[in-house]
């Protein structure tokens, strides 16, 4: 008798799986409905309109000399200004979890500004303060340097734009770790740098990837806020996502499509070895 | 426990989308609305004259009348009409991109004989915006070419509006060189070289030149150019060249879509509504110059009427698929003269 109705409870538990969120199901099928919907098939029609270029006719657009300089200029600006973010997202989230200083809720909140902003408006007013007459690009100005519309002010454009990413991903990996790692690294005698290196920085670098590898995927298609303040001109300041709207100006959708799928696949390549080197680096180095 | 989250979702998912769906083209009242799609600087012209059109066609029809405005880009609103945006009209830079919505099938060919005046109810001219006193003493095209001079103009390739820009300065060019192509091409090499900052719309090169101070000139609408000037008065003048190109912006019903919406009757009279004396005197308050002879006359002091104006039907550039073709294609002449 107590052994049926053990079986029976059994096989009443059997039935309803506990699941913290029920309705796998129903989730599940949203889930690749959505990700279908907003991501796949626009994806997927990029590939497919550019592909009624043929071969032959997709190599020719983007080996095309104006279009290769514009990307290369996108390439370079945008490695730079992520690198720039490398070190300086670094520094700002270890303040903003380190050290308690008043204003800090405010200097926190101020990082996903340029998440907020819309892009065509933090373009606007970053030419209007780079430029020669502008507040701090008066001062460049005065040592010689121009920053808006050249390189530097692309470059600007996208470290401004892309700050969020590598603050925020590394953030909460540092708030994580605990500082007793520090303290035995520090008694063992180990000096300040030596520490950084060897016991912080190791533990932070997956993040600073992973956040490196956001901001320069996306800066390398940033276009509301970088035209303002590029200058736009052919193979000097003129970027690939402008190279794009000239197409699209041009009702050339197959010709813009081709740009966009090489940026795409390019920022894909980059996810991916960004994601490799990851993996590697969890699996091989930190064991 | 299913019930309970289909109802759910019945109640976030799908009852959303029905109004969604549905909402919108249900008739309310005694409401009808027309959406017109417009390119950048027209946006004061048409606040003012949606206005006086629904007053007009409440006293007309008793029906009430909303005009819903979208402004862009003229190339970019074109292909937004194309891919779906229900315009019941188009007021956009160039008869070039109303073609495209016309291949599109949208549109029935033969809209520009639809109106008068090739469907343009107002037209302007492309002027030279200066810093006060003229310090570089730019009078004609001739002078932008010089050494030392900061020009600031939209992009050909992106803005409707640069194209007019250009496409003046060749016709002076052509003029000068009596039609040697090739001198007519370097001269167009050696102005473009004098360009600081190619933005990609007007408003951009406006905001360049005006707010950030950089160049000495900036190409502009003379409406455009009219506006910087209305806001800072005391630091600008305008210079208008002898020989200018006459910009007609044109307007259009979109076939289609009237025909869908069973509006053609409120679109047709909302266009032939900008000509009638009313609706060119607002052109003429906003500074485009009104198609109608007698109101132009009365805004003699605003325009400077003596100017030579060349169009694009001239047969130097022979319309405006020609002159892209030829001129801001890929390849074409304006991409030629950034090739070394």
């Amino acid at each position: 008798m107590a052994g049926d109705r053990t079986k029976a409870a059994m096989t009443a538990r059997r039935k309803k799986t506990p699941r913290v969120i029920p309705g796998f199901g129903l989730s599940m099928g949203i889930t690749l409905g959505f990700l279908g919907v907003i991501v796949l098939i626009p994806l997927a029609s990029i590939v497919i309109s550019s592909s009624g270029l043929g071969l032959e006719g997709f190599f020719r657009v983007v080996t095309g000399r104006r279009i290769m300089a514009g990307i290369r200029v996108s390439f370079l600006c945008t490695f730079i200004a992520a690198s720039i973010n490398a070190v300086f997202g670094v520094m700002l989230a270890w303040v903003l979890v380190r050290y308690k200083f008043p204003g800090k809720r405010f200097a926190d909140g101020l990082i996903e500004l340029p998440f907020a902003l819309p892009t065509a408006v933090a373009g606007i007013s970053l030419a209007a303060v780079y430029s020669s007459r502008g507040v701090i690009g008066s001062l460049f100005e005065r040592a010689g340097i121009s920053v808006a519309y050249t390189r530097i002010g692309i470059t600007v454009a996208i470290v401004f734009i892309t700050i969020p990413f590598v603050v925020r991903t590394i953030q909460p990996v540092l708030e994580k770790l605990d500082p007793q790692y520090e303290e035995a690294a520090a008694m063992l005698g180990a000096g300040r740098v030596r520490i950084f290196f060897q016991i912080v920085f190791p533990e932070i670098l997956p993040a600073l990837l992973t956040g490196f590898g956001l901001a320069f995927a996306r800066g390398l298609g940033e276009y509301g806020s970088v035209v303002f303040i590029a200058g736009n001109r052919p193979f000097q300041t003129e970027i690939a996502p402008l190279l794009i709207m000239n197409k699209l100006q041009q009702f050339d959708y197959q010709g813009a499509t081709a740009i966009a799928l090489v940026m795409l696949i390019a920022s894909f390549g980059i996810l991916l070895l960004i994601n490799t080197i990851q993996l590697y680096y969890g699996k091989f180095i930190r064991d | 426990m299913k019930k309970i989250i289909f109802a759910l979702f019945a109640i976030f998912v799908f009852l959303p989308a029905l109004v969604l769906l549905v909402g919108p083209d249900a008739a309310w009242g005694g409401t009808v609305e027309i959406v017109n799609v417009s390119y950048d600087p027209t946006r004061e012209l048409y606040e003012a004259f949606n206005r006086q059109f629904a007053a007009y066609w409440k006293e007309k029809t008793g029906a009430e009348v909303v005009v819903t405005q979208s402004h862009g880009g003229s190339g970019s609103q074109a292909r937004s009409v194309i891919e779906g945006n229900k315009a019941d009209v188009v007021t956009l830079a160039l008869a070039y991109d109303i073609t495209a919505i016309e291949k599109s099938g949208l549109i029935k060919p033969g809209w520009q004989a639809e109106f008068q005046k090739n469907s343009a109810p107002y037209t302007s001219i492309i002027v030279f915006l200066v810093r006060k006193g003229n310090p570089k003493g730019l009078k004609d095209w001739g002078d932008l070419a010089k050494p030392g001079v900061g020009i600031i103009t939209p992009n050909p390739k992106t803005s409707g509006g640069a194209r007019w820009n250009y496409l003046a300065a060749w016709a002076y060019a052509d003029r000068l060189y009596g039609g040697d192509a090739g001198k007519v091409k370097k001269f167009i090499g050696d102005l473009f070289a004098n360009v600081l900052v190619l933005d990609s719309g007007a408003r951009g090169s406006t905001t360049t030149f005006v707010e950030n101070g950089q160049g000495d000139v900036l190409l502009a609408w003379e409406n455009e150019a009219y506006l910087s000037l209305k806001e800072h008065g005391d630091a600008f003048e305008i210079v208008t060249p002898p020989l200018s190109i006459l910009a007609e912006p044109p307007v259009a019903i979109v076939d289609d879509n009237v025909d869908e919406k069973g509006t053609r009757e409120v679109a047709r009279a909302y266009l032939e509504y900008l000509y009638t004396d009313v609706g060119q005197k607002i052109a003429g308050d906003n500074f485009y110059r009104p198609t109608n002879p007698d109101i132009l006359a009365q805004y003699s002091k605003t325009f400077d009427l003596a100017v030579n104006l060349i169009t694009i039907d001239d047969p130097l550039f022979g319309g405006w698929d020609r002159a892209q073709t030829y001129h801001f294609s890929d390849g074409g002449i304006f991409d030629q003269i950034y090739e070394k």
